[in-house]
């Protein structure tokens, strides 16, 4: 490879070199900012975000490709996630630009931190290599780990700390094992020769290297049965974090899951659909059953979580035709707006009363009914009412199911539904139908107001009119394949 | 002009949203304007329906051209009496609600989003769009009957959503399963009745039917899907009510003409006895429970599983009749039966919620049919209309409800003649349990705890006296609803041979 080639793949990965910049210089500007403004780190950190959308958007439709001796990919897959990891650190960081500056003194570092994990997820979501891609993934890790215990006077915050921390080291720690043992099978680590070489491969070691990269992976996405950490790390966490951890982490997991599954995988003799459906099924239902009691808002939202992995998982297993990975990209972005949404509004509730219990919603639709009104979108939306964002998703990866002969998962996942309208609906009931305890008005910050705008109309857009976005994901999904 | 009957409630509603709830006139000025509106408009349409002419006032557009997905929309003469009649029962509504106070805003806007729910899905022709407003219609009435419900409601609120919720669910995958047979794939309804993509495919077609039949039975509702509907009924506010058994039940039984019929008429016709034996049940069940309650609005309530069970009845027999060219008149006469039913129960038994509710909401506040007596006497007009009503529902000759039953028995009895008779025997029970009703109501000694009860008021005669005078128009002179019904339901069965 020569000095020129080497230049122009240097422009493709323009995006993440930009957001690096952007991810030091909110650092710098911390050290300058006095206290008390704060806040203006964290917008400038939106502006860099934002900025990076140009760059990332304008490659949606390149010729696929892999830059950087065969390491990365740049693929419409890539970009269409990379622009979700992006957009979900800006409402992220814009939602917590209040409530964090009440919370802790090192707010700057806050927002550096979240755009140092949105550059990991990026490079999770386009590494074709296993050493990157185990890199990256243990470079989300640690900053997760950081943001998930940010708040260190708070023991519920250092308790979900250590508590990722732990479960993620030991997941990784299996999830490289696999990838070893790929190596060992193969002798390359890049995903494009492994899928021409695995077909010599010993099935019985295949499925053990499977399974053992599945614990990495569904660490990542919260699939049940590597869920355990996710209901005490979103309510342990500062808010903004659980909702980053609940749709960015999760959109780079499934990137990678995806890639790895597909493309690498596919060719071979490993039966990994039924795994996949299986374990589908699994997430859908126990996380749908784990919600119904919880009267905490995170953990009820870190439940359902778990149950739209398995949703998603759908879409993994049903990934023949021309539904399922474009399913997977749809929901992924229908759900980050609407979980997202739901999230802000916890975190609004959470600062501005001082809770997360749901019975405390009560009375909201009085207090603040634009608020109420949008959860409430966003509560039939996670339900997969028409017509919003989330139903899209559903619509598409239990069209994919049905085209895959995968009826037994369409008719998991239509149950699973009908039990999820039972705990989102009381929320709904909470604001709407019990009394108020006060009839004081909700103070709404500018920042909170702005992210919450922006799921709120995304969740109701992506409903009403999806065509453009359909167009879009059919395009991503074309991977990458050799 | 379908888009404009359809949209105009919803446009109303969003103006509502944005009104300060404080000016409470012109909220109920908005929103009667927009659904008379929306009713005149319906009439004008029906003015320049031409009867017999298919499917009129199409509407066609791209909407998601990448899945095959468009803005379909027409009427024929299945669809219209429905739009009408539903235009007609919301307007009613409306203008019955005046006097509701708690969270007006909210409450017109969800009532105005409910009715543009209700038109699209009988206006719909595209699966998809059929399904979407089909679950818009859901979400109104949780928050109706949750907020402005009885003592039960956020029971009688979840279990609505949730029963209807496992329907829908299950009518989704059957349009998949439809879809993705189809070649090219394509969600128009028109074009997959046409292509009937399942015809060779008995174990596919045969899912997708009960799909269908699961989502539309609870609509209805069938015996043993009915439990929803005598606590959402009862708990209910009654504008709620009114279209809850007015309108909402009729988009059950419209989705089996609709669908399960034409699209999967050799499924349907092998489980119509299995479905017809259900609908028996239905009608002995309900009209015998009905007749044990003393709550006059659970009563009208189980009258309504009774009345629903006649039309299913209907339906089943043509579907068993599909594609036996000697029994398609039989087939066409039970069919007309059944959707003249349809017709008829939304108008019988909106009015007889609103009668309920008259005497409920604003009166005597208990509902119990052995607390009254002799009220003949002292509310002259009450008495007459719910006599009217009453005398309707159980199937007296010369009103509306009549009509449909006799067309529905004469239809079907040329085709399950041992069910037909077990079915009539249901309209002795129903007129049992109605005549009983206005003895312990209107006749007997006076109950001197009403003494002070007024008359009905302007309101509340506007609401009512339209009704109870289409019960006897249409019972007298069937003829132009029938004509229109009749085109559809013989270019339906002749579809079908």
């Amino acid at each position: 490879m020569n000095l020129a080639s080497l230049q122009a793949d240097l422009w493709t990965v323009a995006p993440e070199l930009w957001l690096l910049g952007v991810g030091l210089l909110t650092l710098l500007l911390d050290l300058v900012v006095p206290a008390g403004r704060k806040a203006a780190v964290g917008l400038t950190a939106v502006v860099g975000l934002v900025l990076a959308l140009i760059p990332t958007s304008s490659m949606v439709l390149w010729q696929p490709r892999t830059v950087l001796f065969g390491t990365y990919a740049v693929d419409g897959f890539a970009v269409f996630l990379k622009i979700i990891a992006i957009v979900t650190t800006i409402l992220v960081i814009l939602s917590a630009t209040d409530s964090m500056g009440r919370q802790t003194r090192f707010e700057g570092e806050f927002y550096a931190l979240l755009v140092f994990t949105a550059l990991g997820l990026m490079l999770m979501a386009a590494s074709t290599d296993l050493i990157l891609l185990a890199l990256s993934i243990e470079y989300v890790s640690l900053t997760s780990y950081v943001l998930a215990g940010f708040l260190k006077g708070n023991p519920k915050s250092n308790e979900a700390g250590i508590k990722y921390f732990l479960f993620g080291a030991t997941a990784s720690a299996v999830m490289f094992y696999g990838f070893s043992l790929v190596y060992g099978l193969t002798g390359t680590t890049n995903l494009y020769q492994i899928a021409q070489r695995l077909s010599a491969a010993p099935v019985p070691a295949l499925y053990l290297a499977v399974a053992l990269m599945l614990a990495g992976f569904g660490f990542k996405i919260s699939m049940v049965p590597f869920h355990q950490w996710t209901p005490d790390v979103y309510e342990g966490a500062p808010t903004p974090v659980a909702a980053f951890l609940s749709v960015g982490s999760k959109a780079a997991g499934f990137a990678a899951l995806v890639r790895v599954l597909v493309v690498t995988l596919d060719p071979s003799r490993v039966n990994w659909v039924l795994l996949i459906a299986v374990l589908s099924a699994a997430s859908m239902t126990l996380g749908n059953l784990l919600a119904l009691p919880q009267r905490n808002i995170k953990r009820m939202l870190a439940y359902s979580s778990i149950s739209h992995a398995g949703f998603l998982l759908i879409g993994v297993a049903a990934f023949r035709g021309d539904f399922g990975t474009p399913g997977v990209l749809v929901y992924l972005l229908g759900y980050t707006f609407t979980q997202l949404g739901a999230f802000f509004v916890a975190t609004l509730i959470g600062s501005q009363l001082g809770t997360d219990e749901i019975p405390d919603y009560a009375g909201l639709a009085r207090r603040a009914p634009v608020l109420a009104l949008l959860m409430a979108v966003f509560m039939l939306s996670l339900t997969g009412l028409p017509p919003t964002s989330v139903f899209l998703g559903k619509f598409y990866v239990l069209a994919a199911a049905i085209d895959n002969g995968l009826l037994w998962l369409a008719v998991v996942g239509i149950i699973n539904s009908v039990i999820s309208l039972y705990y989102y609906a009381g929320v709904i009931r909470a604001m709407y139908i019990m009394p108020a305890a006060s009839e004081a008005p909700l103070a709404e910050p500018a920042g909170l107001q702005v992210a919450l705008g922006v799921t709120g109309l995304g969740t109701l857009i992506m409903g009403i009119y999806p065509q453009p976005l359909i167009d879009l994901a059919r395009s991503a999904a074309v991977l990458l394949r050799l | 002009m379908l888009s404009l009957i359809i949209f105009l409630p919803l446009v109303g509603g969003i103006i509502i949203l944005f009104t300060s709830k404080t000016n409470e006139t012109l909220l109920k000025g908005i929103a009667l304007g927009a659904s008379l509106a929306s009713f005149v408009l319906s009439l004008f349409m029906t003015a320049l329906f031409k009867i017999g002419g298919g499917f009129q006032f199409l509407e066609l557009g791209n909407w998601i051209p990448s899945l095959g997905i468009h803005y379909h929309l027409g009427v024929d003469g299945l669809s219209l009496p429905l739009i009408v009649l539903t235009a007609l029962l919301s307007l009613l509504s409306v203008a019955y609600s005046w006097r509701i106070e708690l969270r007006l805003k909210e409450y017109l806007f969800l009532f105005l989003l409910l009715e543009t729910g209700m038109l699209g899905v009988f206006a719909a022709l595209d699966f998809f769009l059929f399904y979407i407003f089909w679950e818009i219609t859901l979400v109104p009435m949780y928050f109706l009957i949750g907020i402005w419900g009885g003592p039960r409601r956020e029971y009688a609120a979840i279990k609505f959503f949730l029963y209807t919720l496992v329907g829908s669910l299950a009518m989704l995958l059957a349009i998949l399963v439809m879809y993705f047979n189809a070649q090219p794939h394509t969600f128009n309804m028109l074009t997959l009745i046409e292509q009937q993509p399942l015809a060779a495919k008995p174990v596919l077609a045969a899912l997708a039917f009960w799909g269908f039949f699961l989502s539309f039975a609870i609509k209805v509702p069938m015996w043993p899907f009915h439990t929803w509907l005598p606590d959402a009924h009862v708990e209910a506010p009654t504008a709620g009510s009114v279209i809850l058994a007015g309108v909402l039940l009729k988009m059950g039984t419209y989705g089996f003409v609709r669908v399960s019929l034409p699209m999967l008429p050799e499924a349907f016709r092998i489980y119509a006895p299995a479905v017809a034996v259900l609908a028996l049940l239905g009608i002995v069940y309900g009209a015998l429970v009905a007749m044990a309650q003393t709550d006059l609005k659970k009563l009208v309530a189980y009258s309504s599983v009774n009345h629903m069970g006649y039309v299913m009845l209907g339906v089943a027999s043509a579907a068993a009749a599909a594609g036996i060219p000697e029994k398609a008149v039989a087939a066409a006469t039970a069919l007309n039966g059944a959707v003249f039913e349809m017709v008829a129960h939304g108008v019988i038994t909106g009015a007889l919620f609103l009668i309920v509710g008259v005497l409920y909401d604003f009166r005597a506040h208990t509902r119990g049919v052995d607390e009254f007596g002799g009220l003949g006497a002292r509310l002259p007009m009450y008495t007459g209309i719910t006599m009217v009503a009453m005398l309707a529902s159980l199937g007296l000759p010369g009103l509306m409800g009549f009509v449909a039953e006799f067309f529905i028995f004469v239809g079907s009895f040329g085709i399950f003649p041992y069910l037909t008779v077990v079915a009539v025997t249901g309209v002795i029970f129903t007129a049992a349990m109605f005549l009983w009703t206005i003895q312990r109501i209107f006749l007997g000694p006076f109950n001197e705890r009403w003494a002070g009860l007024p008359d009905m008021d302007t309101r509340e005669k506007i609401s009512l006296v339209p009704l109870a005078v289409l019960m006897v128009i249409f019972g007298l002179y069937p003829r132009p609803l029938l004509d229109v019904i009749n085109a559809a339901m013989t270019t339906l069965v002749a579809m079908v041979r």
